[in-house]
């Protein structure tokens, strides 16, 4: 017996291989070929030794699932159970359209037609009728209503050309082929549309099911929504950190692409940040359990991702007016055109040439391509960002992102690491011991740096009396009776210009305006600012730099970074607030992106994609109303058979579809 | 002819944009069948109080199944024949549109 499984949890090649290999070992199983692109498992199997159960067992120890029927997620399958009913559709009305349009050119009998076209019509396009019934009690149409219209004219002109022997030719290929094709679009367009929600699928599937949890002396499996905060837990290499915490003991590497887009395996050891969902590859550790449930740092991002695929695009206003009014205005527009052929047509045969264009008209208005071109391309964008790392807010923060053309980086902790040292001391170790004592206790950055390199240099701090801060310049007291005072220097003096200019800040140590000694203090610039900058400047967006350093500091800094502006001591009004995730926590409320992987690189990649997103909506939205626009008058002149219509609008949703699409091949 | 068809444009007018949808009492409890859109499609919640709001899909079309008001963010699938309990808080008063998939249906909740 063979059957295909899909695997969860795979994250390499590697995997694949050695899933296949475990497989293969397992008793009963003939052959096992794992593809890692598709994440399938394509097994050979004697069913009377083994089954899905027990090679589920054998590859959960490697941190793998192994996806069996009864455990497919039931919205999946109610997804893929829609899809396969559009295909069956497709395939009857598609058969019956084949035959119907040879038959009416080889004469076929009327009778066999009509059998034919009324399969289609009640039993191929029966939901059309159900939602325009259901539509109607309502006094609502949609675009079930408009087809249902559409094929019921045409039908009902065959059959009674068929049944009473009305003179005239009866159209049963249009109403078939109507169906055929519009069912077609609605199958493909399920299928593409399942797409467009696959990554925020695979975040919802990242986080394991089980745990294995250490009380008293014994480790207990349990499911993940048994963890409680103070739970120790225990994993083992290849399988997933079930929730967020901190490691009490063991050290190993942990890849957290798949949750934080950071590509490069993290070293964790104990009093380190675990986060769930994310998979441990090396040793074993134990952690504490900090975050469960929805305060997840996965769950946080989820959350996050789903609010923004919900919001609202300032763009899509003039849809939202339009599609309340779209449908009546097409039915409108149909009666007009039939009456106005039926009065003003060139022949006789006015009439139906008039019903052929009123059917048109009907059949090729498409609002679903109109209310799909944002909500697709938004899921798609959002989903993306996500897998990189990059949280948007919602719509309306992609939208203003879209046009962003100034950068203005915070220096402290943003471009820089945020851990300032102390790099030259003038004055040796009596005025670090000094500066030390007068910061004691102080949290300031810059105070740990001089805290810091006190305490490397083993002093012994002395006591402050009447200490006092100067606001933004400083801090004094007295110490053994002398008063001192520590911060910004007050006279420029050539050696503070040279170290400000190599981009450290200086504080000067004081007695009574008689200077002691200089400290200056760095921070060392992250590794991936300079790159950051660089792609940003590409891309033509200005960059500047924010600091509340002196003029000297910033210059130097921005510099070393490549970065022509600065401003000292401003705050401006930024439209797209861009927030770092500290530790575990994503919830930001404030911020319009949240880079979850703290990457500054992220920053060029997250305005990419915003631009990419919302060219996307564009071009969707254009090509939607421009499709409608053009061509409803278009089968209003009677040019377009209802035949060639139902094949536009078939064609223009699910156009619309794959575009949005597309963003995943964008270069990122 | 004309006439026909003048009558016919207008009685579709009517019919479709001419309604008054009906929001009944304010309530923080509402049942919304959905079916060919939303009844009631007009829903009065008391702002500042959690409401319950139960969705009930009984009509296979494809963009009913994704229920949407984007003002507050939110986006539930409804899955056919199944009670979708939404609970939520309006603090600001004012409309709050909600629609289908593909933006075709329509309904309001008002926050007074």
């Amino acid at each position: 017996m063979t059957k295909t499984f899909p695997i969860a949890g795979m994250h390499c090649a590697s995997c694949a291989v050695n899933i296949q290999r475990v497989l293969r070992k397992t008793p009963g199983v003939v052959a096992a070929t794992v593809n890692y692109a598709t994440e399938k498992a394509n097994v050979e199997y004697d069913p009377a030794q083994t089954d899905e159960m027990k090679m589920g067992e054998a590859i959960k120890p490697l941190g793998y699932e192994l996806v069996t029927e009864q455990q497919m997620d039931v919205v999946t399958e109610k997804k893929n159970n829609e899809v396969n009913r559009w295909k069956w559709k497709f395939i009857v009305g598609g058969v019956i359209s084949v035959i119907s349009i040879w038959g009416s050119f080889t004469g076929m009998n009327w009778g066999i037609l009509l059998v034919l076209a009324t399969i289609s019509q009640f039993g191929v396009g029966w939901d059309f009728y159900k939602t325009t019934w259901a539509s109607l009690q309502n006094r609502m149409a949609n675009m079930d209503t408009l087809i249902a219209i559409g094929t019921s004219v045409a039908y009902g002109y065959s059959a009674a050309i068929t049944l009473f022997g009305i003179k005239g030719e009866p159209y049963f290929d249009t109403s078939v082929t109507i169906i055929a094709l519009i069912v077609l679009g609605k199958w493909l367009e399920a299928r593409a549309r399942g797409k467009t929600s696959e990554a925020i699928k695979r975040l919802m599937g990242l986080q394991p099911k089980t745990a294995k949890v250490i009380r008293g002396d014994r480790e207990f499996e349990i499911r993940i929504d048994e963890i409680v905060v103070g739970d120790k837990i225990r994993v083992r290499p290849g399988e997933k950190v079930p929730v967020d915490g901190v490691v009490e003991s063991g050290e190993t590497s942990i890849d957290e692409s798949m949750v934080t887009g950071e590509s490069i395996p993290v070293y964790r050891h104990d009093g380190d940040a675990v986060i769930g969902g994310t998979l441990n590859t090396s040793g074993t550790i134990i952690f504490v359990a900090k975050k469960v449930g929805s305060e997840t740092m996965l769950a946080q991002i989820i959350k996050l991702v789903e609010e923004a695929q919900a919001s609202r695009a300032p763009i899509q206003k003039l849809v939202d007016v339009i599609s309340g009014y779209f449908v009546p205005v097409v039915l409108m527009i149909s009666v007009a055109t039939f009456a106005g052929w039926y009065v003003f047509g060139p022949s006789t045969s006015s009439g139906l040439l008039g019903m052929l264009a009123g059917i048109a008209v009907l059949i090729i208005a498409c609002p679903c391509a109109l209310g799909l071109a944002t909500p697709t391309a938004l899921v798609v964008g959002t989903g993306l960002a996500a897998q990189h790392g990059i949280l948007i807010k919602d719509a309306q923060n992609l939208e203003v992102a879209y046009k962003i053309n100034h950068v203005i980086f915070d220096k402290t902790g943003t471009l820089t690491e945020g851990k300032p040292v102390v790099t030259d001391i003038k004055g040796g170790d009596e005025v670090l011991k000094l500066a030390a004592s007068l910061e004691a206790g102080s949290e300031h950055p810059l105070a740990r740096a001089i805290l810091d390199a006190a305490e490397k240099a083993a002093l012994k701090l002395e006591r402050v009396e009447k200490f006092e801060g100067l606001a933004g310049e400083g801090v004094k007291g007295i110490i053994n009776k002398k008063e001192y005072r520590l911060g910004k220097p007050l006279a420029e003096t050539d050696e503070v210009k040279k170290m400000e200019s190599e981009g450290k800040t200086v504080v000067v140590l004081g007695t009574k305006g008689k200077v002691l000694g200089v400290i200056a203090i760095a921070d060392t610039v992250r590794e991936t600012a300079k790159e950051a900058v660089a792609q940003l400047q590409k891309q033509k967006i200005e960059v500047s730099l924010l600091t509340g350093d002196n003029p000297r500091t910033a210059a130097a800094i921005a510099k070393q970074l490549g970065i022509k502006r600065y401003f000292a001591q401003v705050k401006p009004a930024a439209d797209v607030g861009i927030a770092m995730a500290t530790g575990t926590d994503v919830a930001m409320e404030a911020a319009g992106i949240t880079l979850v992987n703290r990457d500054l690189k992220s920053i060029p990649l997250a305005l990419k994609l915003s631009r990419s997103t919302l060219r996307t909506i564009k071009t969707n939205l254009f090509w939607a109303f421009a499709y409608n626009v053009v061509l409803i008058p278009v089968a209003a002149l009677g040019i377009l058979s209802p035949i060639l219509a139902s094949a536009a609008m078939a064609t223009s949703s699910l156009s619309v579809v794959g575009n949005s699409l597309l963003l995943k091949k964008v270069k990122l | 002819m004309l006439t026909g068809a003048l009558g016919l444009i207008g009685f579709i007018y009517w019919f479709f944009l001419g309604k008054r949808d009906e929001a009944g009492e304010i309530t923080t409890n509402v049942k919304v069948k959905v079916a060919g859109g939303y009844s009631p499609a007009l829903v009065r919640i008391p702002a500042g109080k959690e409401v319950t709001i139960t969705l009930t899909r009984t009509d296979p079309t494809d963009c009913l199944e994704e229920f949407t008001i984007p003002d507050l963010k939110i986006k539930k699938s409804l899955p056919m024949g199944e009670e979708v309990v939404l609970k939520l808080k309006i603090s600001k008063r004012g409309e709050y549109p909600w629609h289908c998939g593909m933006n075709m249906y329509h309904g309001k909740l008002i926050a007074v």
